[in-house]
């Protein structure tokens, strides 16, 4: 038998794979199929200070690599919110992890305060979504003392619930802002959002098929650079990191632990694969380990720099 | 995304126009199409017919877009993605098909392919008023037997669907019911079934931003209405809590109703 199971800042996945933010993931309901599916740990959609509707139509669109998404960071506001994850953490056996966002520094304490009373199993602060720039300057995520500014805001108001920094492949600044964030107090660091922002053009229309013109970019196109992303967080800091970006297969999953991720994230992938995905991956995980002579999980994590 | 020429434009009735668009796919009745107009939005509509390199999407004018659907002229282009979702699935001989207000646009599609696979169809539909109703001759063409039901008595029979329903199934055995309408009234349709243990089929509607089953904005009990549904066996709405109770809008808040 192998074992899959690993464990992030404390807390115990049964499974090394993660439900990404922002993936079906609206509902207590549809976190719990997504657990059921054979997700480790789900991720509540990103919960901001106040409601949002997003952007309208088209947010999503499937392209042959994967997905762009501007969907906006539509939420209903963080008292609603903390309603939704007190339900999904009541209703749900897997780890629920509580996301946020803020336009401002306050504003990622607020909201983290808010959702810690739904007493989820961690917190992640979104702190790289590529779709709100017009509104919001740039991503915390991309400027070391901005993403330290975000984490050391949360870090004060809450504690006991560890706390993942999401962080966003789109800078050339990767390593230090992983390091900032750590010395402000992360406890693990999610690697990462989506990149981009890109663009679809429809021909016969003239025009972008995004209502916001551009959005992120997720799925296959982008594994690879979320694996090297992976890789050099992983040699940046001591700290655990969840590789997102792209993962469809077991395959995919073990190269994002082999660059340094303890645990895997999964979003896009669930379009093709519906909630039964996470299963699927890690049955391939585990026919893999077995054919080639690994018991546990957690020898693989890294094991690409050694 | 894939634009699509507007060839013809039916009007209905004041509050529900046709649009045949040029456009080859394969679709069966209950699925839906996301349709996007350039610059504005992009919202669903069920397929009210696809056949010979044409879909056909029946509008109802309720706010902004579809009023700019209504505007829209022949020659003119719409965006299309999909079809996405699972339509109704065929089942039995006789059958009966149930249809409220503009719920009726997929349901004028699945009587044809009804009546073309050889069913014996009962085409129950309703309206506030006579001047609301739509493909009701379409469904007399096709051979069904069709009876109508208004709130006021200004066609067919003053009433409900639901009173007509139950009083066919009083009179003869039906292998299936299909259903599309305001959520009430398919409540009732599939409490009715329930209790006669007749099988059922409803299309249900939430708010839908991605189509495919990755934005989970449609969730009801946890079913994506875009990817699970919109299409759902009776039995299984019959156990969801939020089926004629909540729903969410845009932002994704919980509404009561
Ligand atoms: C699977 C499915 C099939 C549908 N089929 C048809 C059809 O065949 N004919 C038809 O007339 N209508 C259909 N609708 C409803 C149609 O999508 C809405 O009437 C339309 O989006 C209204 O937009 P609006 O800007 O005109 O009105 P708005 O003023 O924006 O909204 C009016 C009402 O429409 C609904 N609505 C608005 N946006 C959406 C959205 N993105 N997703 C779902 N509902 C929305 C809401 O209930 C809202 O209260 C269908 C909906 C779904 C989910
Ligand atoms: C439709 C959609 C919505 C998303 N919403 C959020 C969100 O609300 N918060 C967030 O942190 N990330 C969000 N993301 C990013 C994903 O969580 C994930 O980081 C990214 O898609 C890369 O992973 P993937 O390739 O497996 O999809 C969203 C992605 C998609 C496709």
């Amino acid at each position: 038998m192998v074992e899959l199971g690993v464990e992030l800042a404390g807390v115990r996945l049964s499974k090394p794979l993660i439900l990404a933010s922002g993936i079906v993931g609206v509902s207590a309901a549809t976190l719990k199929r997504a657990a059921k599916g054979g997700a480790g740990a789900v991720t509540m959609k990103s919960i901001g200070p106040e409601p949002r509707s997003g952007h309208p139509n088209p947010t999503v669109l499937e392209w042959e690599c994967g997905l762009v998404n501007a969907v906006g960071l539509s939420n209903p506001g963080m008292e609603e919110g903390a309603k939704d994850l007190a339900a999904a953490v009541k209703m749900v056996k897997a780890p629920v992890i509580g996301s946020f966002f803020a336009k401002d520094v306050a504003g990622f304490g607020d909201v983290a305060a808010k959702l810690a009373e739904a007493k989820p199993a961690m917190l992640e602060a979104n702190l790289s979504c590529p779709n709100t720039m017009r509104e919001s300057g740039v991503p915390f995520a991309y400027e070391p003392e901005h993403a330290a500014e975000a984490v050391k805001a949360v870090k004060g108001r809450v504690s006991g619930i560890p706390l993942i920094a999401k962080l966003s492949p789109n800078t050339h600044l990767l390593k230090e802002v992983a390091k900032a964030v750590e010395a402000a107090g992360a406890d693990v660091i999610n690697m990462g959002n989506t990149l981009g922002p890109g663009m679809i053009i429809n021909l016969e229309a003239r025009k972008p098929v995004l209502a916001n013109k551009a959005g992120g970019v997720s799925g296959p196109a982008i594994r690879p650079i979320a694996v090297r992303c992976v890789w050099d967080v992983y040699e940046a800091v001591k700290i655990p990191v969840i590789g997102t970006g792209g993962v469809c297969s077991g395959r995919d999953a073990l190269e994002m632990m082999m660059a340094g991720a303890t645990a895997v994230g999964i979003g896009s992938a669930v379009a093709g694969g519906g909630f039964k995905v996470f299963g699927k991956i890690s049955k391939e995980m585990e026919e893999w380990m077995g054919k080639n002579g690994f018991s546990s999980a957690k020898e693989l994590i890294g094991i690409a720099h050694r | 995304m894939r634009m699509a020429k507007i060839l013809e434009v039916r009007e209905e009735n004041p509050r529900i126009k046709t649009l045949i668009l040029e456009l080859g796919m394969k679709a069966v009745p209950g699925q839906f199409a996301m349709v996007w107009v350039p610059g504005m939005n992009e919202k669903p509509f069920s397929l009210s017919g696809c056949v010979e390199g044409k879909a056909w999407v029946t509008v109802a004018k309720v706010g902004a877009f579809s009023e700019r659907l209504h505007q829209m002229k022949a020659g003119e282009q719409v965006g299309i993605r999909g079809p996405f979702g699972n339509g109704f699935k065929m089942k039995g001989e006789k059958v009966a098909v149930v249809g409220g207000g503009c719920g009726s646009a997929p349901l004028g599609f699945l009587v044809d392919e009804l009546r073309k696979a050889g069913k014996k169809v009962d085409f129950v539909v309703g309206a506030k008023t006579k001047g609301e109703l739509f493909f009701v001759e379409r469904a007399r063409n096709a051979g069904a037997e069709v009876v109508v039901c208004t709130d006021d008595g200004s066609d067919g029979r003053k009433g409900f669907t639901t009173d007509a329903l139950a009083e066919l199934l009083g009179k003869e055995k039906l292998d299936c019911v299909y259903t599309c309408g305001p959520e009430m009234m398919m409540k009732k349709v599939v409490g009715i079934c329930g209790e006669k243990g007749v099988e059922c089929q409803a299309s249900l509607e939430r708010f839908m931003k991605c189509g495919f089953g990755v934005c989970g904005q449609c969730a009801i009990d946890g079913m994506l209405v875009c990817r699970d549904g919109p299409v759902f066996d009776g039995k299984k709405i019959a156990k969801m809590k939020e089926f004629g109770s909540l729903r969410r809008d845009a932002c994704g808040k919980e509404m009561r109703s």
